[in-house]
């Protein structure tokens, strides 16, 4: 997949996934999954140098770490409209004995993923070890790992982030998602972080910043930025700007969505600001 | 009575650490994860002989764990080394999340567990940690007793496949199990054979526990000591087929009673063979600085403590 409008039309189905799987089960976090809706499409569809089939070793390929588990809807709808398992298991998510765990988990077997996340501030430690078998093997693919900003609050994120860049992890790119909400409120209001590109490359990373997190063209260019500053004996950091909620505007900009499903009425809202463009699972 | 000879007192940590160094030649999936501990766990060797195979970490132990976890995805056999309260208690959810409940095949190896850390006190004694291990779905414990179990125990987990914890210490002790040995997972090893109490024992209660049988055989009781160096998963035949013939039991280990190898052996007696039991084990308590030696006898971990619970269980039988 290549064409910009093919991933637009990807992301609006993947939106509807995301509402319809949240709606369901009334729970999860449909905020920051639908925030992340762009980047995770591009990744999947064009940035990653990925194998159909999924083995846990990943030997040969791109893998992709989810930090920040709780935006398992539209990790869960990327990877089932990827390929790794039929999209109409979307419809158990949350469901009990169902592979699409309230979090990701490999516990279940389900096809793409390659550790749980959940307890956040652990996937970036995950990210660099399997960083650092790719460096041993001699397999010259990349890491991609994906990071909330109210994540990085959680301190392992800051030895992870020192031990990255004094070991030259430079095979890494790690995302972090700039949405600027957590569940309590505002970033700024529960825990001022201070300025994140300055703390990362005073930990000695590079830092690729994407002013326009929702627009696939931008994240597109960004990610081909990051991707060319990687091999360069540091690890690569790429602040991607999003808006929580996107493409679904009561939902946006607020983090009253974070971990909210919406009701009926408003599922028939937001899916009708998403109209079906590949087919409801 | 089958008697042991010591061979000459060594660590068991230093036992880890050569496990570790044959391991590097054998295994070139095996990695060595280290946080700022080098020295304490042994591991030197490996990482002289393999630089490109050894991680020096840092003092920062839950980058360490969720670091290991991600070695495995690309096929390595990642071995954590650090001390044991270093190894569990404060990277609990950390093992939990990205080892266990992910099912990684990482190696968590733990040093200078217990009181006979000595000196540095209570806040690195942790008397905990087999509790919090072995509550862990899938998780292997495994409390070794001398050098030579010990090297052996470490060869032999980088064959399982899934989560381990490995538990050792800090002090030389008594070396009395063959060089040898083939380290089996889950198997229990009778060292004496007798009929009128069970000793079940842990680390580095196994010697005293052979020492207590001794002098209890000069008593003209028959002990039959068992050495669990597995606690999870607990070798519950071999328990169940000593206690049928013995009638009661002690259990002894350096570690709290709450959590440990006596209530995990306890279970298993109450859901088969009710039998009385003695806990020869810390009473909820925390530690303190000391010798190893004063430690033991202040908490009562020793051979004499053994003697004592063996007399009273041996009074509860009816």
């Amino acid at each position: 997949m290549s064409n910009t409008q093919q991933l637009e039309d990807l992301t609006t189905q993947v939106r509807r996934d995301i509402l319809r799987m949240v709606h369901k089960v009334n729970s999860g976090h449909p905020g920051g999954s639908l925030g992340c809706a762009e980047f995770m499409v591009a990744l999947y569809n064009e940035i990653m140098d990925r194998k159909d089939t999924f083995e846990m070793d990943g030997i040969g390929e791109d893998l992709f770490f989810l930090s920040n588990g709780h935006i398992s809807p539209v990790f869960y709808s990327v990877l089932a409209r990827a390929g790794y398992f039929p999209v109409e298991e979307l419809s158990t998510f949350r469901l009990l004995n169902s592979r699409l765990q309230g979090h990701p988990t490999t516990h279940e077997g389900l096809p793409g993923i390659r550790v749980a996340s959940g307890s956040l501030g652990q996937g970036m430690s995950v990210a660099i070890g399997a960083a650092q078998a790719k460096k041993l093997n001699n397999d010259s693919h990349l890491i991609y790992s994906l990071h909330g900003d109210g994540e990085l609050q959680e301190g392992q994120n800051w030895e992870a982030i020192m031990y990255a860049s004094g070991n030259n992890i430079d095979n890494l790119i790690s995302t972090i998602d700039l949405n600027g909400q957590q569940i309590d409120g505002s970033t700024d209001t529960v825990l001022p972080m201070g300025n994140i590109k300055d703390k990362f490359e005073a930990f000695g990373w590079t830092v690729v910043e994407i002013e326009e997190g929702n627009n696939i063209e931008a994240i597109l260019e960004g990610m081909a930025d990051a991707k060319s500053k990687t091999g360069q004996g540091k690890p690569v950091c790429v602040l991607l700007k999003t808006i929580m909620g996107n493409g679904v505007d009561f939902m946006m900009h607020t983090h009253a969505w974070h971990g909210k499903a919406p009701n009926d009425d408003q599922l028939a809202v937001g899916l009708e600001l998403n109209a079906v463009t590949l087919g409801d699972y | 009575m089958k008697t042991y000879t010591n061979t000459g007192n060594k660590d068991t940590r230093s036992g880890f650490g050569a496990g570790l160094t044959e391991l590097g030649q054998t295994n070139d999936k095996v990695v060595a994860l280290c946080a700022d501990l080098i020295g304490s766990l042994k591991m030197d060797d490996f990482k002289a002989n393999h630089p490109e195979r050894f991680f020096q970490i840092g003092i920062a132990e839950a980058n360490m764990i969720g670091i290991a976890a991600g070695l495995t995805i690309g096929g390595k056999i990642p071995f954590t080394g650090t001390f044991a309260n270093f190894s569990t208690g404060r990277v609990y959810d950390q093992i939990r999340q990205s080892v266990a409940y992910s099912d990684k095949n990482v190696k968590i190896c733990a040093s200078h567990a217990g009181l006979t850390l000595g000196e540095d006190g209570a806040t690195h004694q942790i008397l905990e940690d087999i509790g919090l291990m072995k509550m862990l779905p899938g998780m292997t414990v495994i409390n070794t007793c001398d050098y030579n179990q010990t090297k052996a125990a470490t060869i032999a987990i980088a064959d399982h496949q899934g989560p381990v914890y490995l538990r050792f210490g800090r002090p030389s002790v008594p070396n009395f199990t063959p060089e040898d040995q083939k380290f089996e997972i889950g198997k229990a090893l009778q060292l004496t054979e007798g009929t009128d109490v069970t000793i079940v024992a842990t680390g580095h209660l196994v010697w005293e526990a052979l020492e207590a049988a001794k002098a209890l055989h000069e008593e003209g009781i028959s002990a039959e000591v068992i050495d669990i160096h597995t606690i999870k998963p607990l070798d519950d035949e071999a328990i169940l087929k000593s206690v049928k013939k013995t009638g009661c039991i002690v259990t002894a280990e350096e570690h709290n009673f709450l959590g440990g190898l006596g209530e995990s052996v306890a279970r298993v007696l109450s859901l088969n063979h009710p039998t009385p039991q003695e806990f020869v084990a810390t009473q909820d308590t925390f530690g303190e600085s000391g010798t190893p030696a004063q430690l033991m006898e202040k908490y009562g971990l020793n051979s004499a403590s053994i003697i004592k619970a063996a007399q009273k269980v041996l009074g509860r039988k009816k």
